[in-house]
């Protein structure tokens, strides 16, 4: 019995790896997710017989783990099922801060256990309980943080005064502690608890000052740490599935995590440590040449209508305004008409990496139409009209001009190189970062102030009417 | 029992393994590709419900109860949410083409 267990548990790591890889491709991206949920549902039914656990039928262990079981499951189901799109990547905070904080529950029950005399495994295994139980419960409150900042429930990023000394004084107390459970001997009850709590605090205190726009890279991250701690725990346990499918997560979610922060030109180190702007205030205050220029939406119409090529830059603010859809409708208005129509994707557009992709599919544009930033920007020059919906600093040329931005050197997509840009934007403020962009001074920008999916539907019978 | 050398050997392995895996990932499956390896560490499920089994007292069932229901919340919540990324690709692509055939 406790051979097929292991077998089990051995085939189902192996089935997350190659689901995995097989979701790397968009062709066999499905088939992939689905391999990993079957040896998921395997793995975890298998558990009821595992040899760690004698489970009497009717034993309150069981009935409270199924309830557990159906009440966690149940709630991830009904609200993945319903989530717009659009708020895609706090979910994915929140189930990820789940997974901490189950990876931290474990820990935590094996350390009040040790606390109640149990006899413990050795300093090794108490060590590991203790980094899993760390990195589990900073990805838990660090990604209930970002799911509350991505949610809008907290607008505001907060910055204590010290905040980033008050943050060393937490780790190093967190450490202290952590310190004096691992070696503890027996393990003393109360430095358990202290010890989570500050864990939890410092995964709070560590997302607080982190703004909007660094969120994918956070998100990414804490992915990356609950992998680990998963890991962690499965040393702890002695189970090969957790240790091998959390490492994998734990390596691939701290590449992903620079793929993305290099995308962004930001050092992980700078997302966590400082906060954007904070050393900004010398680009901000140069004086910009030119003024922004209104243009109405029949114009706009007009001067896309009769272009041969357009290309199409959306950010963030297509996708709080849900203007996929109207975009798509002036996709096939436009084309219906002959104008080559394209959709340029900045890598770290929208709240995640693909996130913009994701919604375009959602609204049925065709991804051969979607290009990336090295793709597309030699064609910008050839293109009658950019119009950029929602985005801001990843077309802010001064990435390429100032070096004292605090985003120069991010690549950027060469908006301002069109023959004409078109921006259509909410008001007149200053992006994510803060910073004025350059973009909308230029001579051959022209602002459309709106609401996204208004002003796309505007131009829509713009179109119309010609 | 995995211990000493072999359990550094197979956290080695298993983190190259990753590290492979992910390298050549268009930027198009980033998102869904995160919410997948999301739903992979909702494996933490299997050892909540051994700390489950094995929990005595209301203090370790309160915690290991709270442990299960995460982990089971993020198995689930991290699945659906990758297959309805994974689905609007995989329906989108074929209406396209009929769509551009129709016209």
């Amino acid at each position: 019995m406790s051979l097929l267990i292991e077998a089990v548990y051995f085939i189902a790591a192996a089935v997350f790896i190659i689901g995995l890889k097989q979701m790397s491709s968009p062709v066999t991206a499905h088939r992939g997710i689905v391999w990993a949920g079957i040896a998921m549902v395997v793995a975890s039914v298998a558990t009821f017989g595992a040899p760690q656990i004698t489970l009497d039928i009717g034993s309150i262990n069981l009935q409270l783990m199924l309830v557990a079981i159906i009440v966690g499951s149940a709630v991830a189901y009904v609200s993945a099922k319903r989530v717009a799109m659009t708020d895609m990547p706090q979910m994915i905070a929140m189930y990820n801060g789940m997974g901490g904080g189950a990876a931290a529950a474990i820990a935590a029950v094996e350390l009040v256990k040790l606390s109640a005399g149990a006899e413990s495994h050795g300093l090794t295994v108490q060590v590991l309980a203790v980094l899993g139980a760390v990195i589990g419960a900073v990805s838990f409150s660090g990604s209930a943080i970002a799911f509350a900042k991505l949610q809008g429930i907290m607008k505001k990023t907060l910055r204590l005064p010290l905040h980033q000394v008050i943050n060393i004084g937490l780790f190093a107390a967190v450490c202290v502690f952590g310190y004096l459970v691992a070696t503890g001997h027996p393990v003393s009850f109360d430095h358990v608890i202290i010890f989570f709590v500050l864990a939890i605090v410092l995964g709070v205190m560590v997302t607080l000052p982190i703004g909007g726009a660094d969120m994918p890279v956070v998100i990414s991250l804490f992915n990356a740490l609950t992998g680990l701690a998963v890991a962690f725990e499965g040393f702890v346990l002695n189970n090969a599935a957790m240790i091998i499918a959390g490492t994998v997560v734990g390596s691939s979610g701290t590449l992903l995590t620079q793929l993305m922060a290099k995308a962004m030109n930001r050092p992980i180190s700078n997302v966590l440590f400082s906060s954007f702007g904070s050393d900004g205030g010398a680009a901000a205050e140069e004086d910009i040449e030119g003024s922004m220029k209104e243009i109405q939406a029949t114009d706009a119409a007009i001067m896309m209508a009769y272009g041969q090529k357009v290309i199409i830059v959306p950010g963030y603010g297509m996708a709080v305004a849900q203007a996929q859809h109207k975009l798509k409708e002036l996709e096939d208005l436009l084309e219906a008409r002959g104008v080559d129509v394209k959709y340029a994707i900045h890598p770290v557009a929208g709240r995640m990496p693909g996130h913009m992709n994701v919604l375009l599919a959602e609204a049925g544009v065709d991804y051969d139409k979607i290009l990336d930033l090295d793709e597309i920007n030699p064609e910008f020059p050839t293109a009658d009209v950019a119009l950029v919906i929602g985005a801001n600093d990843v077309v802010n040329p001064v990435a390429r001009s100032n070096p004292d931005s605090p985003i120069y050197g991010m690549p950027i997509l060469d908006a301002d190189r069109a023959q004409n840009t078109i921006v259509i934007k909410r008001g007149k403020g200053a992006g994510f970062s803060g910073i004025e962009n350059h973009l909308f001074y230029a001579d051959n920008t022209q602002m459309l102030y709106g609401d996204g999916q208004k002003a796309v539907a505007e131009l829509i019978a713009g179109v119309k009417t010609l | 029992m995995i211990e000493g050398l072999p359990a550094l050997y197979i956290f080695m392995l298993s983190a190259f393994t990753g590290y492979e895996v992910i390298s050549r990932v268009p930027v198009i499956l980033h998102t869904p590709l995160m919410s997948g390896s999301n739903f992979i560490h909702g494996i933490v499920v299997v050892g909540a419900m051994i700390v489950m089994g094995n929990a005595e007292g209301a203090l370790e069932l309160s915690i290991g109860f709270i442990a299960v229901a995460m982990a089971a919340g993020n198995a689930v919540g991290g699945y659906v949410a990758t297959v309805r990324m994974l689905e609007m690709f995989h329906t989108s692509k074929p209406a396209q083409e009929s769509a551009k055939g129709a016209k």
